[in-house]
């Protein structure tokens, strides 16, 4: 049987198609994939991510063991509560166990945000090393998560916080901040500007309805998959996997060699892999032809060699297809892409196709 | 449930089929089919002139999420496409048995093969 969110009930008022997605039934869409990705890009619109997992950390050393197991470094968040990092958590081989969000919430406190469909491999992970570092690992079952998301989602929550917008309004890029019994972070999935809100589940229909109240529509995982794809954001088990390492998934950005002395799980197959300098790379592809590009397509690059399309779709701002994919390192600006024993041209181009609404490659 | 015209004959594959009485017939793929694949961003259409048996992938439609093959529900000759759908794909959502159609065929064979509008609703419900 099918988990569901606190917010189940909403999504079946709403007509929502529901799928089964890492063991959760979830909104596909409510009606039009397709008008929910215009609706993040033009105004405001939020999805149900409650199936994804926060877990807290609590503990003395809990900045000791964050920066044992992630590959960005934790430190990076000292002497600021409230604001948050992206990182790899790598296995000993350098392959990508999840990606996930560390928020600094106190110093002796920091909080996670992980995948849903890699939700008893991380704790699992966790727990091998808590006890070493004496910190209680700690699954909030208890709390929803809704993300508001589009050039308009900001205004519309702070008219549903009332005063406690006072708490967020000025929150930056990639910070969080209580407001009442809420975590709002001012942070997403979709390119597009807005807050992720942790809520207690049993408040999550209430500040739904009322974010619906506000003029913000609700759009399926369909649409948030269109829309992290044309942001660029990697998808964890397609652009990136436990056999990949981060250096050949575009996130060697957050992959913190310095300090130097700083041992985390992965670095030294990640330190030989950029001495011996790295094969592959993620690149963005841009279909000029008629077609839609999907994972898992093999990718011709003339001189260079062979790669394949990660994840793929048709990018409704855009209106053409465009995709990730792996490929050898090399010059390149053009390729083929072979869909159904045809092959269409593609142009090379570095990642995100789309930033705040506008194409950018 | 969708819409299901009576007087229209359908393949197990979902594609819809309407005798226009002059010895042409038109194919689609039915409301059912097009509200499983969701929007509607790419439609390749068979070439002009094809000679195909029935059931043999002919055309393809891709939505946002998937693409999918369209099968010849008759034998036949390929004698019109309908470009509108390759402009405007969303044409196979917004009216599946009307702008939305696909290609016509003549000289047809296995017509008696196709289900009629109770059968394909009964497969349908099964399913």
């Amino acid at each position: 049987m099918a988990k569901q969110t606190a917010l189940y009930a909403a999504h079946v008022a709403e007509g929502a198609k529901l799928v089964d997605f890492a063991g959760w039934q979830m909104p596909i869409h409510y009606g039009s994939q397709l008008e929910e990705h215009h609706i993040v890009r033009r105004t405001a619109g939020m999805f149900d991510v409650s199936h994804m997992c926060v877990v807290d950390l609590h503990g003395v050393r809990s900045r000791d063991m964050l920066r044992y197991l992630m590959a960005n470094d934790v430190a990076r968040l000292d002497g600021q509560p409230g604001k948050a990092l992206y990182s790899c958590m790598l296995n000993e081989r350098g392959g990508v166990i999840d990606d996930l969000i560390i928020y600094h919430m106190e110093t002796t406190w920091y909080r996670l945000v992980v995948n849903a469909g890699t939700r008893n491999k991380d704790l699992a992970w966790l727990a091998k090393s808590a006890p070493s570092f004496d910190v209680e690992v700690i699954e909030r079952d208890d709390l929803a998560m809704i993300a508001v998301q589009g050039p308009e989602a900001r205004d519309k929550v702070h008219t549903v916080l009332g005063e406690d917008a006072a708490a967020v309004r000025d929150l930056g890029r990639f910070a969080a901040a209580e407001a009442g019994e809420l975590f709002v972070a001012r942070t997403g999935y979709t390119g597009e500007d807005g807050y992720e809100i942790v809520v207690p589940a049993e408040q999550a229909e209430d500040l739904w309805q009322q974010l619906r109240d506000a003029g913000v529509l609700p759009c399926g995982l369909g649409a948030r998959d269109t829309l992290r794809l044309e942001a660029g954001m990697n998808l964890y088990g397609q652009d990136m996997t436990e056999e990949t390492s981060p250096l050949i998934s575009g996130l060697a950005w957050t992959v913190a060699f310095e300090p130097e002395g700083r041992q985390f799980v992965g670095r030294a197959v990640l330190e030989m892999e950029r001495a011996q300098g790295v094969t592959q790379q993620l690149v963005g592809l841009l279909l000029e032809e008629k077609g839609v590009l999907r994972s898992h397509q093999k990718v011709i690059i003339a001189g260079v060699g062979e790669g394949e399309t990660t994840s793929g779709s048709f990018a409704p701002t855009l209106g053409k297809a465009i995709a990730l994919a792996r490929v050898p390192v090399g010059d390149a600006g053009e390729c083929l892409v072979e869909i159904r024993n045809r092959q269409l041209k593609a142009r090379i181009v570095k990642p995100p196709f789309v930033k705040n609404g506008k194409a950018v490659y | 449930m969708s819409n299901l015209p009576h007087e229209l004959k359908y393949s197990k594959s979902h594609e819809w089929v309407r005798d226009e009485g002059d010895g042409t017939y038109t194919v689609g793929i039915t409301d059912h089919a097009q509200g499983l694949l969701g929007d509607m961003v790419f439609v390749e259409l068979p070439e002009l002139e094809r000679v195909v048996n029935a059931e043999e992938e002919c055309a393809v439609v891709e939505s946002v999420k998937a693409a999918s093959d369209v099968y010849a529900p008759l034998g036949g000759t390929i004698i019109e496409v309908n470009s509108a759908v390759e402009e405007s794909p969303e044409l196979v959502n917004q009216d599946p048995y009307g702008d939305g159609w696909l290609f016509k065929l003549s000289d047809i064979s296995g017509l008696d093969a196709l289900l009629d509008a109770d059968a394909y609703a009964e497969m349908v419900d099964e399913s």
